[in-house]
């Protein structure tokens, strides 16, 4: 049995993810910020196969109670092995452009926050000499665009500070995993025209949790993305600059 | 994703070309995803008319509607009580889900259709039937309750006992009677995963029938027919009876499904390849050899070719499923059988069963007697023979399953489904008039 710690547990990818942690009989720690889907996504587990599934109500944005949140969840399951950071908010661009708040707004959320969480889980494990980490980052991360600039820097903050980690924790047995999800159809990308390119929650659980039990240190999911990032980086900045998407 | 600096979301909208998983007919509908149960209520508020839409399962126009909630996420098991077998869920969740969280404690469901990828909302809508429907009935005979969303924005619980009115207006209501929110049902022991199939092989539709009539104590009971032979050989059949086996333990062998991905010419499907695959089935096919399999492939042998709705070509197909009365019911079937076979225009996929009594609920499809259900390839031409059928069987006082009905008349509907007046009296009580319709329920004539 293993003790997860699911951050931003209501996230359509990570409930899926704890869906396959639920089957194998683990035990799971949720948090995020809306109870009464907390408590429903609690009891799902349980009967899934859970061996518990405890629930923590907060805003990630709130900082101070980060540590606070950690002792809890360590109190709860007596001890901590694995940690999905998955929480986080598709930025709307265009009312980024046009509002400083608005983009601090998003950043504290995507990126901040996450670096908050990390300081404080990174130094636990280190002190234990184990554990997995694993956190969202996505493929927006890997070259800003035009359409979406302030979630993809947000999310490339995430991965150069998880890859410095990795280094750092390396010695220190704890695994630092950065997973870059694709298109995903998810309550978040509802609103989207869907095409080729879009995976299922389910299917991307699938393949986040065995990075996760591989320890792998960066995953594309589906794979295929890449491929498609390698190329989307390789263009030179001179024409890439006149691209529209 | 959740959200951490924005306030937290109930739904959300997109735009959609849908359809039934026939293909055929398809809707440009605005697609509400609800995120939460709380949030059908606000959703409902908003919009003047909707009909709840699960997994798209049902095959013709069902779950089409110019606004559809779709049920993706509210796929939450609520309890499970391992002892009794007694089980609440969120309407979307599905079969599928049920059977991974159940089997392996040794409960497996009381009646399953012939696809797993159903949610529970939508098999109570449908009051769907397997091949133990001779002895077990319905789906809907198994639910112990139902909390349901009314047109009125109240909530209440029905079951055969409470609102009975209601249960029995909903289970089988193709969801018109409001939203099916959460279910219990009652789920039947089993100590294998595995089930011991016996096969008969009978040379027409008069020894199918005989032979469904001589294996009546049999659990489950299912014949494969081939609908193109004619003469003597009319609906030659092969027969499959089935028993839960006590061996071979509780483990759900669960494979990924091989996917069609994309439509294929729609002409590889001819009278030339079903005839030989029909061929080909009947001569492999043993008699009276028995074998034990496990329950995936036995009730869903379908499910193992993901998307194997799209063998069928860009047009799509429509499935036809009717039953006939018991009396006279192998000779009307015959005739219903020559109209077919003549026609030239019938599928590989076609099954045979025999039905127990029919129940109380109002717009439920099984009466004692024979069903058949078949593919035909959609054109122009299938439309007219469907119509055609329809006649054959209202005149013989049987009727077309709504959940794969897309062409029905409503004067057919009207004659044939005898309850609707009754039906509609009880969406009235309810205020589900104005608040709940599908793009069949208006092709019918319901209001």
């Amino acid at each position: 049995m293993t003790k997860i710690l699911v951050i931003g547990a209501t996230s359509a990818i990570a409930e899926h993810c704890a869906r396959i942690w639920a089957a194998r009989g683990d035990a799971l720690y949720l948090v995020a910020r809306n109870e009464e889907r907390l408590k429903t996504i609690a009891a799902d587990l349980k009967v899934r196969g859970a061996a518990n599934a405890h629930i923590h109500c907060l805003d990630l944005n709130d900082m101070g109670s980060h540590a606070a949140m950690l002792d809890a969840a360590e109190a709860a399951m007596g001890g901590v092995d694995t940690v999905l950071i998955a929480h986080g908010t598709l930025s709307n661009q265009k009312a980024c452009a046009q509002s400083v708040e608005e983009t601090l707004a998003e950043i504290n959320t995507n990126a901040l926050s996450t670096v908050s969480l990390l300081t404080h889980i990174a130094n636990r494990f280190e002190a234990k000499q184990a554990g997995t980490i694993a956190v969202i980052s996505s493929v927006a991360g890997d070259r800003g665009r035009a359409s979406n600039y302030v979630y993809g820097s947000a999310k490339a903050m995430i991965t150069a500070f998880t890859s410095g980690l990795r280094q750092r924790l390396y010695k220190s047995n704890v695994a630092v995993v950065i997973i870059k999800p694709g298109f995903v159809d998810t309550p978040m990308t509802a609103s989207f025209k869907k095409g080729l390119l879009w995976a299922k929650p389910a299917a991307v659980a699938t393949a986040i949790v065995r990075a996760i039990d591989k320890r792998n240190d960066e995953v594309y999911v589906p794979a295929f993305w890449w491929a498609v990032m390698a190329v989307i980086k390789t263009i030179p900045s001179r024409i890439f600059r006149k691209l529209k998407f | 994703m959740t959200t951490a600096a924005q306030p937290a979301a109930t739904h959300n909208y997109s735009t959609a070309t849908i359809s039934g998983w026939g293909g055929y007919p398809t809707q440009d509908a605005q697609v509400i995803t609800l995120l939460s149960l709380s949030a059908y209520k606000a959703s409902l508020q908003h919009h003047p008319s909707v009909i709840a839409r699960g997994m798209g399962r049902s095959y013709g126009d069902s779950a089409n509607a110019p606004i559809v909630l779709q049920t993706t996420y509210c796929d939450h098991f609520i309890a499970f009580d391992t002892a009794t077998g007694v089980l609440t869920v969120e309407a979307g969740v599905t079969l599928r889900d049920i059977l991974k969280v159940t089997v392996k404690q040794g409960w497996f469901l009381p009646v399953t259709p012939g696809t797993s990828f159903v949610t529970v909302g939508g098999a109570i809508a449908s009051d769907v039937h397997g091949k133990n429907h001779h002895v077990a009935g319905t789906f809907g005979q198994h639910v112990v309750s139902i909390t349901m969303l009314l047109g009125t924005g109240e909530v209440v619980t029905t079951s055969p006992t409470q609102l009975p009115d209601l249960f029995h207006a909903t289970c089988g209501g193709m969801g018109l009677t409001g939203v099916i929110l959460t279910a219990t049902i009652q789920l039947i022991p089993i100590k294998s995963a595995y089930i011991n199939q016996r096969t008969i092989k009978a040379g027409s539709i008069e020894e199918a029938c005989a032979a469904f009539e001589a294996n009546s104590t049999s659990t489950y009971s299912v014949a494969w027919i081939d609908c193109l032979t004619t003469g003597k050989h009319l609906g030659r059949s092969v027969l499959m009876v089935g028993e839960h086996s006590d061996s071979g333990g509780l483990g759900l062998t669960i494979k990924a499904p091989i996917t069609v991905p994309i439509h294929t010419p729609a002409a590889l499907l001819n009278s030339m390849t079903m005839r030989a695959f029909n061929g080909a089935y009947w001569a492999k096919a043993a008699h009276n050899k028995t074998q034990s399999i496990p329950l995936l492939p036995y009730f869903y042998p379908l499910d193992a070719i993901g998307g194997w709705n799209k063998l069928y070509g860009k047009a799509g197909f429509v499935q036809y499923q009717f039953v006939l009365p018991k009396a006279d019911g192998v000779a009307n079937m015959r005739k219903v059988l020559a109209q077919i076979a003549q026609s030239d225009a019938g599928s590989f996929l076609a099954v045979l069963k025999q039905f127990g009594p029919a129940n109380q609920n109002l717009l439920s499809f099984p009466i004692e007697g024979y069903t058949l259900a078949l593919d035909f390839k959609m054109s122009p031409y299938v439309i007219d023979l469907l119509l055609r059928l329809d006649d054959m069987v209202a005149d013989m006082g049987g009727r077309v399953y709504l959940t794969k009905d897309a062409v029905m008349r409503e004067a057919s509907f009207k004659t044939t489904y005898p309850k609707w007046q009754e039906f509609e009296a009880v969406r009235q009580k309810y205020g589900a008039i104005g608040k709940f319709a599908s793009a069949q329920s208006k092709r019918l004539g319901l209001a």
